[in-house]
């Protein structure tokens, strides 16, 4: 390399001098990141956390924007802090979370699918917040199965963000012009049947019911309750092992073959991959179809539905209490502050004034009954939902039942678009994949 | 190159022997200087932005290293024998050389039939050549959403226009079966694409000199003479490039996959880089997911190699 001396000494000195700033750079941005969690599940601070200004990050998906929305506006509306929300495609949420937590660029607080947060709470991304939760005025009446999710080893780390339940819209209008009495929805998946063909007979356009057939997020969140009605579980209490083959299961999957056969479900469903499944009911052409229930206040004003709980086979009833479970990151240094927004989104004021009157539901059980829902009634066959229905819990949730090349995408596409022979050998890969 | 920078350099000094103490340094060695300062910045990018992941990739690719959790320590060569277990792999590396033959061979045989359309200066060259070139100017993720909702059987007008014009009786299912899925994402890429490779071509065509064209023509030689005998021939470094690009892009394919199909339906549309994804953001293992990588990058290091190989011992006869 010659000498050191001269201008190639020069250079590479400078050189030298960039390469020693950037490693200085790093070390910095390491240091900073190391200091982590110690300040999340400290109960030295007032219960109901800080709000002195401080600037805070929070990530939602896209899925639930609407309900992070409303919350972070309100809360900032009336807060010293303030909250900067990013909202994420639904389906690229779990990379973005995945790759910032490896990068340790976690926002201060962060909403997940509440099937996912085991991931995330086993793997230490989230501070403990038991303390603090345990604290709180109202902490028992919390949604009791999206605190359970967030539970791991005696620790709670979440709390219930946006719930979002899975039930029945039908078509009121359809439902009158096919001489089906509007008020009285489906009780049994055999009612639900017959409906959905007797609304299909109208013919025009119109279908009898619709499903995304090509997104195991929809099937799980859609299908599975009509197996809880009927009493029976999908998974074993450790999220180990799958009962997707049960008489049960077969049955709720007989009926949507037959729906497939018959072309009772609007054209699309076998592609819909879960990006637009939500949007076939609103445009009036569809008789009976499972819904998220956040989707309620987000349709047309002049569409007549009404709500009815997804029932199992021969009765029963039953919902997944899915949504949004939120959490403060092991990283965040501003973790009493983050606390503030949370203990607010979940007081009386905030669920009342902002949740219910978006036509949600609310995330404590004790607030069921409000001055919104008794204007609604459908919000009242939601709202009591939350007790009898079930979130499931699997460490290996998203690789089995949400992966578009997963295994239980595979059950679901073979027992209804194909002969639904194959049950039985496609709940083994299920099994083998949640004890992956 | 440097010898003679250097040769006259030294001449140069030799000319000046009263040069005296503490004057700038001889020029040769200004020079050096410059040229290393204009290379440093590619240098240190490439080395941070290639050099030092490739190693991190190599160094996940011998670890146990969940994505939530981090580095837990070495489990070579775990990753690697891991690769075939999934069930997914063979049916992926099938699907992408198919993919990758079906495209090269489409995309090529239009880029050269646009290519020798537009070749000549008429009126209204011009036009269609900036037309064929304009998809290519859009980003492919963006190209793959617009023929997404093209496509989509909800909310896409492209079924509904077939059957208005009375083309098709039913809603056509573009992405519903394997067979459409894989013809229709080939659709989107040749329009994406032919219009770049269609340019690639043109100036290789337009380096051919006339004067050959008119002792062919002179000689009497027939259109598909012409074509056969001269135009292929002298195009052949065009078409190499073309080629080699094409290639290694197909056995690349990620984006439209991801966005149009998801590598649906009931999984015939996995490519090789879509596993890798898998690997790394559904099942949340960076190991695995970097074991496939270094595989796929030996693999097409491998294939550029006898790619070029070939190339250059056509040249040569």
């Amino acid at each position: 390399m010659g000498s050191t001396a001269g201008p190639r000494g020069h250079i590479r000195r400078l050189v030298a001098g960039a390469i020693a700033l950037l490693a200085t750079a790093s070390l910095v941005t390491a240091c900073g990141s190391d200091n982590d969690g110690s300040g999340g599940g400290g109960g030295k601070a007032a219960a109901g956390g800080v709000d002195d200004g401080t600037k805070l990050t929070m990530w939602t998906r896209a899925a639930t924007r609407p309900q992070s929305e409303a919350l972070v506006e309100a809360y900032n509306a009336s807060h010293e802090n303030k909250i900067e929300l990013t909202v994420v495609p639904t389906d690229d949420y779990q990379a973005k979370i995945g790759a910032a937590a490896g990068s340790r660029d976690l926002p201060d607080l962060f909403a997940s699918d509440v099937v996912f947060v085991p991931n995330y709470t086993s793997s230490g991304l989230f501070a403990d917040l038991t303390d603090r939760v345990d604290a709180l005025p109202f902490a028992e009446h919390l949604a009791r199965s999206h605190i359970k999710a967030g539970t791991y080893e005696d620790k709670k780390y979440v709390v219930p963000h946006t719930l979002d339940l899975s039930v029945l819209f039908y078509n009121k209008e359809l439902y009158r012009k096919a001489k089906l009495d509007p008020d009285k929805p489906p009780t049994t998946l055999r009612e639900w049947d017959r409906q959905a063909r007797a609304v299909d007979a109208l013919g025009g356009g119109v279908d009898g019911t619709f499903f995304g057939g090509n997104c195991g997020g929809c099937g799980v969140f859609t299908w599975w309750p009509s197996v809880w009605a009927a009493g029976e579980d999908v998974l074993n209490e450790e999220g180990t092992a799958a009962n997707l083959a049960s008489s049960a299961s077969k049955k709720v999957y007989d009926t949507y073959r037959g729906w497939v056969r018959d072309d009772i479900v609007a054209p699309g469903a076998r592609e819909e991959t879960g990006t637009t499944w939500t949007g076939i009911f609103p445009k009036g052409k569809v008789g009976v179809m499972p819904m998220p229930s956040t989707t309620l206040g987000l349709m047309p004003k002049d569409l007549d539905l009404g709500v009815a709980p997804i029932p199992g086979p021969d009765g029963g009833k039953s919902t997944f209490v899915g949504g949004d479970a939120i959490g403060i990151s092991a990283t965040s240094e501003s973790a009493d502050q983050a606390w503030n927004f949370l203990a607010w989104s979940l007081d009386d004021k905030a669920q009342v004034d902002v949740v219910a009157a978006h036509k949600d539901v609310v995330a404590r059980t004790d607030l069921a009954s409000n001055k919104h829902s008794e204007a609604d009634p459908r919000l009242v066959t939601i709202n009591e939902l939350v007790a009898e229905g079930r979130t499931p819990y699997a460490m290996k949730f998203g690789q089995t039942f949400n992966d578009p090349n997963g295994p239980w995408l595979e059950l679901m596409r073979h027992a209804v678009f194909g002969d639904g022979k194959t049950v039985e050998k496609d709940n083994d890969a299920v099994t083998a994949s949640l004890a992956d | 190159m440097p010898v003679k920078v250097a040769d006259r350099a030294t001449a140069e000094h030799a000319t000046q022997p009263e040069r005296r103490a503490g004057t700038p340094p001889p020029r040769w060695r200004s020079r050096k200087a410059k040229g290393l300062a204009y290379a440093a910045p590619t240098a240190v990018f490439v080395t941070v932005f290639f050099l030092l992941p490739l190693l991190l990739v190599g160094q996940m690719s011998l670890s146990d290293w969940p994505l939530l959790a981090g580095d837990r320590g070495v489990n070579a060569p775990e990753n690697y024998t891991d690769i075939t277990d999934s069930s997914l792999f063979w049916p992926a590396i099938r699907f992408t050389l198919l993919y990758t033959v079906i495209v090269t061979v489409v995309l090529l045989a239009l880029a050269l039939l646009l290519a020798l359309l537009v070749q000549e200066s008429r009126p209204g060259a011009g036009f269609f050549r900036t037309v064929y070139f304009l998809p290519g100017a859009l980003g492919l993720a963006s190209a793959s959403l617009l023929f997404w909702g093209l496509y989509s059987p909800t909310t896409g007008p492209l079924s509904r226009i077939l059957e208005g014009l009375g083309l098709v009786d039913d809603p056509v299912s573009f992405l519903g079966s394997p067979t459409s899925a894989l013809w229709s994402t080939v659709f989107l890429i040749v329009w994406k694409f032919a219009g770049f490779y269609m340019l690639i071509l043109l100036v290789g065509l337009q380096r051919i000199p006339h004067e050959v064209y008119e002792a062919a023509r002179m000689d009497g030689a027939s259109r598909a003479q012409i074509f056969r005998s001269i135009t292929l021939p002298l195009l052949r470094p065009s078409l190499a490039l073309c080629l080699l690009l094409c290639v290694t892009g197909s056995l690349l394919a990620f984006d439209q996959f991801f966005i149009l199909t998801k590598g649906g339906p009931d999984n015939s549309t996995v490519t090789v880089v879509q596993l890798i994804y898998r690997e790394a953001f559904q099942r949340l293992n960076l190991g695995t997911a970097a074991a496939l990588s270094i595989l796929v990058l030996a693999a097409l290091l491998l294939l550029n190699t006898l790619q070029f190989r070939g190339l250059r011992r056509a040249d040569e006869s």
